[in-house]
Parts: structure tokens; sequence; C-alpha cells
């Protein structure tokens, strides 16, 4: 058990072993290729061996078994009760390679940088950089390498973490070698993010920019290869194409980025491997979904000090419940069969790596996927597990060994060989210095025999005459003891020595200076006790709500059978309004409206002395989505809000609570032509997806005027436009590119259509560009615009454009000044989207009107109130109804301006909008007359299921209540125990908008651009 | 003389139509008018609570003379307005407001709100007021007729002065001058910014709570100089900031703290408590957490915004619309405001229109745009309520001023002259009309 006691070996051994052939060499040669026997170990993987043997041979195993003949020239290991692992591989790491510092710059109104800072044949934009090699970038970093192979790492994957596309990875050893030895696969994946990182290039700047960049340079890489003299050297295409066949990994971070990665893979025909943030188990199945690989970070958030109340009062449920159920998160992958490996990424600390490994056990996560997690599927997914990731013959010698199976708590890990190399961690506890000793004092004076009893390394009794407490210490190789050799004797004997494995010997002094020799031998050790695993109980957390937010749903909705009997029906269409009358819904439609309708089938909800209308539409909101503006160029029709939708707001539910059913998510205003919106119903709890209006058409959004030409912006404007002259030429150089792009590719289509056998695909020649792409479609009147505009003149001249280049605008949205120029727009086929009554709020608002929506529906214009304001959004009926006394109009026009107005503006007329047989069952039950201040939504309807209901929400508030309580006493009790607790950090809400904003949120929002 | 006063308005209107220039210019102030004045046949709502169905206000010179059920009308050269139908109010008061200093926000040259400096205490709001400001008539269109104008920035950012909207000039138009000073008080909460980062702002190192609680400590100690110079006898160097602070200690002045959180408004009690200051908190988003306190050191509140988002996800989804119902039961005396930049203060009766959809009664939502504010700005002696002896500002309206369904303005007097309600948009509103022939 102790024949060998070896550490102090490994640092020289280092130095020299496998020497290259090609560097020369400064002395004598030293080529060592030593051979290592590690007998009667427990080998653990799929098949876990005891009392096994392990051979390794010049940084190779080269046996492993229980029958294994230990080679002649071996120097053997007796590693009994040990346990020996394949050493562990992190696959998303940044060791050895620097993460580059973004510079100053950014936001809305920020400096621009139109062009690419990258020096060289380089694609165009800087966050593209496929062409980094994390190979020629590697260093290595022994201070960094240290405490992974502390951990039990032996491999990484690592690269750049920065930028859109980051290029290659590379798989290195930990090992503390020269950069040549330790490259294991010098390309081994590619790397993609949302992020743009270092670039200081203006585009993208959102997420849907970030998504649209990765869209067009897959096309883009492709087109390439096929017209590579079009384009001339383009190294970063050329990067990207050379590693579209490694495995692909993204770095989402976020469940719903997940998603969003995961799409553009599919529409490309790539798998992405998904780095992931902690928050999937939210959506698990969802994940499960994309049917991608993980990489879970174990990150699990910290305890917050929420004792003082005034702190905890900012601190927002979701974020308390995702502190409790955070470590649920590799179970829960676990649990759903999704495969996924562990990484130490993104921990503050990676002395924390065990400790939430184990909690995320104690949630569930099984020993065996563990460890799967951190061998065999990494290795696997790079495709290197005939080199790492098991103990197999062949195989690069990483493993380490450890006192016991690693995940237990008790468990230390002794060595971790890398490439055949040992590095110590605690050989310390190689041995275990517990047990009697024989110990034997000499001196002059005679021999004197003690038995020692060791009982830690730091504690040890003394047996002699009687029994005293020495003061001892063990370090593995040094040992001190100092006892008195009775209880009357005053001095010590202090002895110093150091350990042969079993026996001790040393030397030493009494308490009179007299010299004296001792050796100590090993009698008995304590029998070890088993490890005994306490059977932990489940834990507990509060319930997964959709979404992870207050008011979420424990189950989801399902649409129900209802008649609404009894009440006022405003049906916002020829019906006008019907006294005391009953709505039938049924499978989320309407199916009768009437008198004394009656069916079995459906719940009655009395409407006595209650108003039905249809679901408000709001055809220009901001909520539900994780970026808004793409505002770094003037033309983005390639970004979508739909690629970035955010089911997780909280403005969901606040709206449904002022009877909005169906919002208009708009792209912002930062440029002229911008980008592609989203129509979606408030489906409260659904996924990004069911979020969607099915069957809506396209729209994009326009701006003109002070925004686009970045009036206010305080660091000067260098992008194009900078006047109403300008932005009129955006949008004619814009269509006018469209239509010959259009033409180039019908073009080449006839030509391949006449060349017979030829396969038609007129992107073999003509570059797909997806923003040319969606002005065809507005050409074709595939898509519709909605256009941000304020002033008579820029409205006039963008109906010019549109006149001239044959397409129309079918939205002016703000449009305050639209009163004066309504004829013209008349004219034009134009729709009118606007404010009540906002003015003033900068320049070219300064002649808004309130009058201004009742004098463009007098001229004839179909007039819609947007609120473009999460706040107003939840009174979109209040403020129709101040037509009614600015304007004069009658209250059933001014409903109309919330409910089928927008509905025909947005073509989903046939579908929303008023109440009528056939219709979507969107409907708001209202306590008083919906034009009134006093009336409140008792229940708002989407699709037949009731997604608002007052009542409910008095319930529910009380159980928000309680579940706070419950997590701050629990947060409070992690304090007390003595668990890690950081400050109570305030939960702000960002609140995206489109930059026309003077209207405050509150002091925990960040009106963000 | 009903007639009269019809036809003045039709030649105003038809004027109005026929202008070439729309910049206002033929709005012009009333004139002081000195006689006798009747509104009857009113459901007049005094703004205290009481509503008198029915009834008769009688002014005299500009004053409130009595409002009552049988009050004889002479038959002299008296103005008499029947409101029959119609709702009459005391005129609404904005309690926090930029009007006449801020004209175009974005335009900076047309910005005269924000002053150089931390502690600005001889700043004075009234010297900016322009009386010409086309947002003025806009605002006094939905009744508002009187405005507490504020100047903002730094931590002192100076006084304000209660004024009446229809005025030649500043002068004219003061109503209560420099009577009250305003702390902005630094946030007692880390705001830690996820895009500071981003947009490559560093945060200044340190605890930024402590930052702020040495900052209040400053401006404790700004007041404890000014105290005492106060008591300063004999010959001394004149300051023009300590001189500025002298009437907040005999409580002439104001102190108004605008601050949101818990923290703060615990802070904001020192005021009271080492200087016995008259102190008012603006803001007060969180007030309805600790209400009884506020009541117990009898701190008002201005809630500066009432069609706001609740401050979590967690809160009630009406929370900042049900924040005044709280105050009102606590018996914390307080105000609505209309802050919105969007807007410009004309929402204001529908701030207090939607306190009362979710608890107030209607006529607690008036008091608070009415009496509730004058009493807080310190004017309630001249108004705030259709009481005898006040002012004749009164709102008359077609129905329920508070419901934008109903709420339309079609009288005002200020000091009993009936003003012009006719604004920028009524003016623009005609000229398109008359272009589109519209009636």
């Amino acid at each position: 058990m102790r024949k060998l006691s070896m550490f102090l070996w490994g640092i020289c051994l280092s130095l020299s072993l496998f020497a290259q052939p090609t560097f020369p060499v400064n002395g004598v040669a030293d080529q060592r290729d030593p051979c290592y026997a590690f007998t009667h170990a427990t080998l653990v993987g799929q098949n876990t061996l005891t009392d096994a043997t392990l051979v390794i041979r010049a940084g190779k195993i080269s046996a492993v078994g229980n029958n294994v003949s230990i080679p002649a020239d071996a120097i053997i290991i007796d590693c009994k009760g040990k346990f020996i692992y394949p050493s562990f591989i992190d696959i998303y790491a940044d060791y050895g390679i620097a993460i580059p510092q973004r510079p100053q710059g950014g936001g809305f109104f920020g400096p621009q940088q139109i062009t690419s800072n990258q020096k060289g044949a380089y694609g165009w934009n800087q966050a593209i950089r496929s062409d980094v090699d994390g190979s020629k970038l590697f260093t290595v970093d022994d201070a960094k390498a240290k405490p992974l192979r502390e951990l039990g790492f032996g491999a990484v994957l690592t690269h750049q973490k920065d930028g859109i596309a980051r290029g290659t990875g590379t798989i290195v050893s930990l090992a503390s070698m020269k950069e040549n030895q330790v490259i294991i696969k010098e390309k081994a994946s590619a790397h993609y993010s949302f992020n743009k990182g270092s670039s200081t290039q203006s585009y993208p700047a959102s997420v849907m920019g970030s998504i649209s960049l990765l869209r067009q340079t897959y096309i883009d890489a492709q087109w390439y290869k096929n017209n590579p003299d079009k384009e001339g050297m383009n190294l970063s295409l050329q990067a990207w194409n050379n590693s579209l066949n490694l495995p692909q990994i993204f770095d989402a971070g976020d469940k719903w980025a997940a998603m969003r990665a995961d799409r553009i893979g599919d529409e490309f025909g790539y798998q992405y491997i998904i780095k992931a943030g902690g928050n999937e188990y939210q959506r698990i199945s969802e994940m499960a979904s994309t049917k991608a690989s993980f990489i879970l970070p174990l990150n699990f958030p910290q305890a917050m000090d929420v004792e003082d109340p005034n702190d905890a009062r900012f601190v927002a449920l979701a974020d308390m419940k995702h502190w409790e159920m955070a470590p649920s998160n590799p179970a829960a992958f676990e649990k759903a069969g999704i495969p996924f490996c562990l990484t130490t990424a993104d921990l503050r600390d990676t002395k924390a790596f065990y400790t939430n490994l184990r909690k995320a056990m104690d949630y569930g996560l099984s020993e065996g996927k563990a460890l799967e997690a951190l061998t065999q599927t990494p290795a696997r997914i790079l495709g290197v597990y005939d080199k790492v990731g098991s103990l197999e013959a062949g195989k690069i010698a990483n493993f380490f060994i450890a006192t016991g199976p690693v995940f237990q708590e008790k468990t230390q890990i002794l060595q971790n060989w890398v490439q055949g190399v040992k590095y110590g961690i605690k050989e310390e506890n190689w041995s275990d210095v517990k047990g009697t000793y024989n110990l034997t004092v000499q001196s002059a004076q005679g021999v004197s025999n003690y038995t020692v009893d060791a009982k830690s390394m730091s504690a040890a009794n003394v047996i002699g005459k009687d029994t005293v407490t020495g003061k001892f210490s063990y370090d593995g190789k040094l040992v001190k003891l100092s006892f008195a050799p009775d209880k009357k004797s005053k001095g010590n004997i202090r002895l110093s020595g150091v350990s042969n494995g079993d026996s001790w010997n040393g030397y030493g002094e009494d308490s009179a200076g007299n010299k004296l020799t001792w050796t100590a031998t090993l009698k008995s050790q304590p029998v070890a006790k088993a490890d005994s695993v306490k059977k932990k109980d489940a834990v507990k957390t509060g319930k997964m709500v959709y979404p992870f937010l207050p008011y979420g749903w424990e189950e989801k909705p399902k649409a129900e059978n209802l008649l609404i009997k009894n009440a006022t029906v405003w049906t916002s269409d020829e019906q006008g309004k019907l006294e005391n009358a009953d709505v039938l819904v049924k499978n989320g439609k309407i199916v009768q409206v009437g008198k004394n309708l009656s069916d079995a089938s459906a719940r009655v909800i009395d409407g006595t002395g209650k108003h039905l209308t249809a679901g408000i539409i709001d055809e220009h909101s901001h909520i539900a989505a994780a970026s808004i503006n793409e505002g770094g160029q003037s033309v983005t029709s390639e970004v979508r809000i739909a690629d970035n939708l955010n089911p997780d707001d909280i403005n969901i539910y606040r709206q449904l609570s002022g009877g909005v059913t169906t919002s208009h998510i708009l792209h912002g205003s930062a440029n002229t032509i911008g980008g592609q919106t989203q129509l979606i119903k408030l489906r409260w709890g659904s996924n990004d997806d069911e979020l969607k209006f099915q069957g809506a058409p396209g729209f994009i959004k326009f701006a003109l005027g002070e925004n686009v030409k970045r009036s206010s912006s305080t660091q000067g404007n260098q992008r194009f436009p900078d006047t109403r002259m300008g932005v009129e030429q955006v949008m004619e150089d814009a269509f006018t590119r469209a239509k010959d792009y259009e033409n180039e590719i019908n073009r080449v289509t006839a030509e391949q259509k006449s060349k017979k056998g030829t396969v038609i695909d007129p992107y073999k020649s003509v570059r797909r560009d997806l923003e040319l792409e969606a002005l065809v479609e507005i050409l074709n009147k595939k898509r519709f615009i909605t256009c941000h505009s304020y002033v008579q003149t820029e409205i006039v001249a963008a109906m010019k454009v549109g006149e001239k280049m044959g397409f129309t605008f079918n939205t002016f949205t703000h449009i305050l000044e639209g009163y004066k120029v309504a004829d013209k727009m008349k004219a034009h086929g134009a729709n009118a989207s606007t404010f009540s009554d906002w003015w003033a709020y900068k320049n070219e608002v300064f002649d808004a009107i309130p009058q201004n929506p009742a004098i463009m529906q007098r001229v004839g214009l179909n007039v819609a109130i947007n609120s473009d304001d999460a706040e107003m959004a939840r009174r979109l009926n209040q403020e129709a109804a101040k037509s009614i006394k600015y304007g004069g109009l009658t209250e059933e026009e001014a409903l109309k301006m919330v409910t089928i107005n927008p509905a025909k503006m947005l073509h989903v007329e046939d579908k929303v909008g008023s109440i009528r047989a056939g219709k979507d069952a969107d409907l708001v039950l209202w306590s008083d007359n919906p034009l009134s201040i006093y009336a409140k939504a008792e229940k708002t309807i989407v699709d037949g299921i009731v997604y608002f209901d007052r009542q409910k929400d008095q319930e529910m508030r009380k159980q928000v209540a309680a579940e706070r309580n419950r997590l701050i006493l629990k947060m409070t009790g992690e304090k007390k125990s003595g668990g890690p607790v950081g400050p109570a950090v305030p939960s702000y809400q960002v609140l995206l908008n489109c930059g026309d904003h003077s209207h405050s949120h509150g002091f925990l929002t960040i009106d963000m651009d | 003389m009903q007639i009269k006063n019809i036809a003045t308005f039709f030649a105003v209107m038809l004027l109005a139509a026929l202008m070439p220039v729309f910049a206002q210019d033929d709005i012009y102030p009333a004139k002081p008018y000195n006689g006798l004045l009747f509104i009857k046949n009113a459901t007049i709502h005094i703004g205290n609570g009481q509503v008198v169905e029915n009834g008769t206000i009688e002014v005299n010179a500009g004053k409130i003379v009595r409002v009552g059920k049988d009050i004889a009308i002479p038959a002299d050269d008296v103005k008499v307005f029947d409101a029959k139908g119609k709702h009459v109010y005391p005129g609404l008061i904005l309690s926090v407001s930029n009007l006449g200093l801020v004209e175009v926000p974005t335009v900076r040259a047309t910005s005269d709100v924000q002053e150089i400096g931390t502690i600005n205490p001889s700043i004075r709001s009234i010297v900016a007021y322009n009386t010409d400001s086309k947002i003025i008539n806009t605002v006094r269109s939905n009744g508002v007729l009187l405005a507490n104008i504020v100047p903002d920035g730094g931590v002192i950012s100076g006084s304000s002065s209660v004024v009446q909207l229809d005025a030649w000039n500043w002068e004219d138009a003061a109503y209560k001058m420099d009577a009250g000073i305003h702390f902005r008080m630094p946030a007692l909460f880390v705001r830690p910014n996820p895009f500071a980062a981003f947009l490559g702002n560093t945060a200044p190192a340190g605890d930024p709570v402590k930052r702020s609680l040495e900052q209040i400590d400053q401006v404790k100690a700004t007041l404890r100089e000014a105290q005492a110079y106060g008591k300063q006898t004999g010959v001394k160097e004149t300051n023009l900031k300590m001189q500025a602070m002298q009437g907040l200690f005999t409580r002439k002045q104001k102190f108004y703290i605008h601050c949101d959180v818990v923290k703060e408004m615990l802070v904001a009690i020192d005021f009271v408590k080492e200087f016995n200051l008259d102190v008012v908190i603006v803001g007060g988003s969180e007030s309805w957490q600790i209400a009884d306190l506020l009541k117990k050191y009898n701190i008002p509140v201005i809630l500066n915004q009432m069609h706001s988002l609740p401050t979590l996800p967690d809160d009630d989804v009406d929370q900042p619309y049900k924040t005044a119902v709280l105050l009102q039961k606590a018996g914390v005396l307080y105000a609505i405001n209309d802050e919105d930049g969007q807007h410009r203060g004309k929402n204001l009766p529908f701030n207090a229109g939607t306190a009362a959809a979710y608890g107030l009664s209607k006529e607690e939502a008036l008091s608070a745009i009415t009496l509730n504010a004058a009493k807080i700005l310190g004017v309630s002696d001249r108004t705030g309520s259709l009481e005898a002896g006040k002012d004749a500002n009164i709102v008359v309206s077609e129905g329920d001023i508070l419901d934008m369904r109903s709420s339309i303005v079609t009288m005002a007097f200020i000091q009993g002259r009936q003003i012009d309600l006719n604004n920028k948009h009524t003016q623009l509103n005609e000229r398109y009309k008359q272009k589109y022939s519209l009636k």
C-alpha cells in the first residue's frame, strides 16, 4: 500500500518528457518513455472494473483490464482502494485564448461605424470572425490549467469567445508542455453566437440583426463557393466554408436564444450543439424539440441577501424562483433524454464546480449521466473518443486517481495524469495517515516505546505510560510530533521526520535538549468505513409555471366552449351594438351571435350589465421581443422581429388585463427601411412560435424623419441620410436595387429554363440577398409597409416614391400630421394608425393635434389608435375614446379604431376585429361601457381561452405573495446556514421601444431603444 | 348677456377659422372682470367631496361669493351662464410641471428647465416661465387652470412657483412665487445597468448607495449652514443661496423631496425631524408601503404619474392605478399629477379618473387634482375648491370631467375672467376642416 511515494516528480519530469525531434536540445538529450502500471484500482467507465490494472507508456494507455500482464519495465503504482477515472473534458473553455475587450461605443444615438475595422482580405462585417483559428491563438497557460486539472479535467475544447462567428476551436490537453505537444485536434469545432463581442461596427446592433447576419453569411458563403471571381478573395467566407464540416457549437446562453439558434441551423441544414445559459429547464420540451446536444454550465445563482425587506422588495419572484430551481437544469435534460455535456464555463469560481455538480445531483442528476457528460459525451460530439473520454488502450493517458467515487463529497482527487504525466493534487491523502504506529525513540539514555494513534493529518495521541495528546502534523511526507512522555512531565519530546510509506523515521530532541532518533511503523489501520451515502430527501421546489413569471400557468390552458349571456355586445361591424345579446364560442371560434342562445357544452358567463367587445388590436407595439431596433444600417429589411420573440414578458399579461388580444410587434424607428414585423396574439404562457398570429401577411416597418436622420444623436451623424431629402433617396435607391435584383433573378431563371437539363437555381450565380428579397416581396404585394411618419413633407415624399416604384404604403403609423394630407393618403390607399393625443415631445410633432384621428377618419381613411407604449396599451379603449371628445366621433366609431380598423389595415379582418360568427373568439368582457375610463376588462379571451380573469387574478396575487414569502424565507435560511449569499440585486425590467419616448415606466424600468 | 357671450364665442371661432397665421397670436388673455357673475343650473363639484345638484355659483370681482341652491340672480348687468346638464369643477391644478419652461424637449434651445450645478436653491423657475408657450393653452382647454412650475437638474434644483394659466407675462401669471424648493434625492438603491458596460460607461467605484447618502448629508449640511446664516446678526456677506433657503425654516416655503422608494422616503422624514421643514414627497410610487408613517409625520405626497407600469412583474397589475386609494385610506394628504412628457399634462383629469376607476370615489379623485393639490402647494386659501372667498377658478364640462368619454370643457374662468379655450390644436383643426370642407 505504501510502496511508492512519488510526488515531487511530476514537475521535473514534465520538462523533458516527449522531446520534439525538430527542436534542438540545449544540453544532454533526455528522451524518456516511462511505463507505469497502476494496479488493484477501480477503473471507472461504462464497464467499471475493480481490482484492475491500467498500463500507460509514452503518454498513451497501453493496456487496461483485470488480467493485464505488467511489462517488466513498468513502474508499479499500487492503487488499492483507489478509483481511476478518465480525465474530464470541458467542451466550452477559453483556456489559453484571450477574449478581446470591446472598446467603448454603441447605443441608439451612439457613434456609428459603418465599415469593418479589420484590415486585410476579410469579409464586410467585423463580427464575422470565422477566420479565427483557435489553434493559432492558443498558448499554454499553466496557471489556468492547474485549477482545471485539480477538478479532474485533462482536456478542453478552447476557442476565442468573441464575435458572432468565432472561428474554430482546438482541443488541447491540460498538460504543462509546449503547445506543439498538447494540441489534440487542431480544428475541432466551429463557434457562433448572437453577441458581436469586440466588434465596433454598428451592424448588427440587435439579436435579430445577429440572426440576419448569420443567415446572410450562410448564403454568401455558399454563393462564394460557386462564384469566387465575383467576390474576389474573401478569407472570412473561405474560412467559414472550411469549417462547416466540423461540429458546430452555438453559444445561446438562454432558453429562447437556444430556439433562435436552432432555427438558423434548421434553415441551412446544420445541427448546432447549443451552449446553454442555465434557464433551459423552464422550457425543457422546447429544448428537446431542437434535437440538439447541449452544453450546460453549472453557474447556479447565489442566494441573495433579502433579510432587509426594503432590499427584498425589488427582487422579482422569477429571480428567486430561478435561484431555487436552477440546479434542476441538468436533471431536467437527463429526464428529457437530451444529450448534454457539462462545462466549467460561466462559473464565478471553478472551485464551485463540485459543490454545484453535487447540488445538481441533489436535484436528480445521476452520477452516471454526470460522468458521461464530462467524458464520453463531449469526446463523441467532438469526434475524439478514440483519443480521450475513457480508459481504453490506445487513448491518451489522461486519467485521474481519486480516493473514491469522484462525485462524493469526501472523495479527494490525488493525482491527475495528463498525457502520461502526473500532476499531484491532494497526494498527501494518498495514504491514509490514520492508524496506530509503534514509535521507538532512541537516545543516549536508551530506547523508549510508545504507540501513536494518528487520528488525522493534524491530530494524534501518544500512548506510553499515559495517554497524552500530541502536537502532530503530517503533510504526506514530513512528519512532526511533539508530546509529553507522561502527564507529569513539563517538557515535550519534539520529533521531526519523514514518511517512507508505512514507516517514518527522523530526528528529535527531548525537553533536556538531548538528541535522539526515532522510527515509527504502522501497526494497524482502522477499517475504512464505507462512505455512507445518506439518502437525501428529494429537493422541494416551487411549481413550474408558464411563462416563468408571476401569474403564469401551472398547466397550459385549453380552449373552452363559452356562452356569454345577456351582455351589451359591441360587434364592431354592421350589426352595431346589440343589447342583451349572447355570444357562443366553440373550439376557439365565435359560432353564434344572437339572443337566447344555448349550448349544453358551453360554460355560461353571465354578461348582465356588462359589455362585450372584440379583443383590442394594437397596431404598434414593442413588447415580447428580445430586440426591437436594428439601427446599424439605413436599410435592414432582412431583420425580422419574428426571429427574436420573447414570450417571458409580463407586459403580455398586463395588456391582457387591458383587453388587448393582438399586438403588432414593430421594428423600431432607427432607420428608414427597418425590419420585418410580427403580428402576435397575447397567448400568455405559450412559446415564441405559438405567439405568432397564424395566417397573417407579413409587414415591414419603415421610418421617416428625425429618428432616421439621427437628429438627437449627441455624437453627430455619419450614417446616410441626414435630411429628409436623403431619406427619400434611401427608399428610391433600395427599391431600384430591389427591382434590378428581381430582374436579374428572372433573367437567370429564364436562361436556365431555356437550357434543357439545367437545374433551376438562380442563386447559383445571383447572390441571394435577404435585404432585397423583402423589398421584392413588397413590390409583389406579399409584404406590407407600416411607416413611422410625422410631417406632411415626408408623408407625401414617401407616397411619391411608392407610386413611382409601384408599391403602396399600406399604413402610416404615428402619422401625427396625417390630417394635413389625409386626402393624398386616401388617394394613395394608405391606412393611418395614430396616437390619440401625443404631441410636442419632439420638434416634428409640434403640429400634432388630438383631432387628427377624427379628421383622417372623416376624410375617409381607415384609422386606428395604437399604443407604441407598454403602459398605454393597457388603456387603448380610453385612448380611442378621446376621439369622441376631441373629434366628435360616435362611441362605436371610436371603438372600431382599436378593433376592426386595425384588423383591416393588418389584413386580418377575416379572423379578428369584430364579433361575428366564424371569427376567432378574441373577446373582452368589460365591467362598464368600454369607452369609459371606469371600464375594466373582467375577462380577456383569445381563441376561446380565458387568458385574463380579474377574479382569478385576485387569487393569483395571493399566491404570488405567498410564493415570494416562501422564497424570501428560504433565501434567508440559506444565509443563516452559511451558504453563499450575494447582495440583493433589484430586478430591472428592460422595456424596448422605438426611440420616441419621454414617458416614464417606473424606476426599475430601463427604457431601451 | 348670454347671447352676447355666445356671439363672442362664434366671433372668435370664425376669426380662428379665417386667420392665415396660426401662432395663437389671436388668443388673448382675458380682461379682468370686476362685476357679478353667475353660473346656474349646474352640478357643482365643490372639490372638497361635496356636490351641489342644480346649484348656482355667485362670483364678484373674481372671487366666489357663494355656492348653493337658491341663489337669486339680479336682473342687472351681470354675466349669467346657464350650465344646465353640465358639471362644474374647481380649476384643475398640475402640482408639478415644466409648462412654460420646456417647449420641445429635444430642441435644446427651447428648454429652460435644467440649470448647471448641484446646489441651486436661488434658481427661480418663475423668471423663465413663458406665458406664450403654445403648450399652455392646450392644457387649460382640458380644465387645468393652475400649475406649479418646477425646475429640474442638480440635487437642489431651485424654487418653484405656482402660476395661473392665463397671463400676458410671468409677473401676471404668478399665483404664489417661490413657494417651494426642490430636492432631488439621490437614489438609495443600487442601479445595476446591464447596458452600461456595453455602452462603455463604467460605473464609478464604490457603493452607490453610500455615495447617495453622502450627497444627502451634504444637503443636510447646507441646510444647517443656511439655518445658521439666517440667525446671523449684524453685517454679513450676502450669500444668495443661503438667502434663498430662509423661507424653508419659517415654513413659508415647502421642501419638495423627489423620491420613490421606501428608504428614500424614510430619509425624507429626517428633514421634518431635524429642520422642521414642510416636506412634500414628489413621486412616491412606493408611498403606499409606508402610508401610515407618512401620515404620522404629516408628509403629503404628489403622485407624479398614475399612468405607469407596476414596479415589478410581481406587483398587482393595477398597482400604480390603485396607489391613490391606499393613501386615501391611510389618511395621507396626496395629489395626483400628470408628468407625462407625451401630452404635457393635459391628461391630468384622466390620471385622476384612473384612480377613481381603481378605488377612489369620483369626488376624492377630483380633490386629488384640486383641493389636495392646492393644500400641498400652499394655495388652498385662494383656490382648489368652489368655496366662498376663493378665486373664481372654475371649469365647466359637458359631463364627468374625469372620464374622456364625457369630459368636454366648454367654459373656464380664472379669477372670474372667462378664458379663451382655443389653442393651437383647435386652430389647426379648424384650418383643416376648412381644407376638407368638414363641418
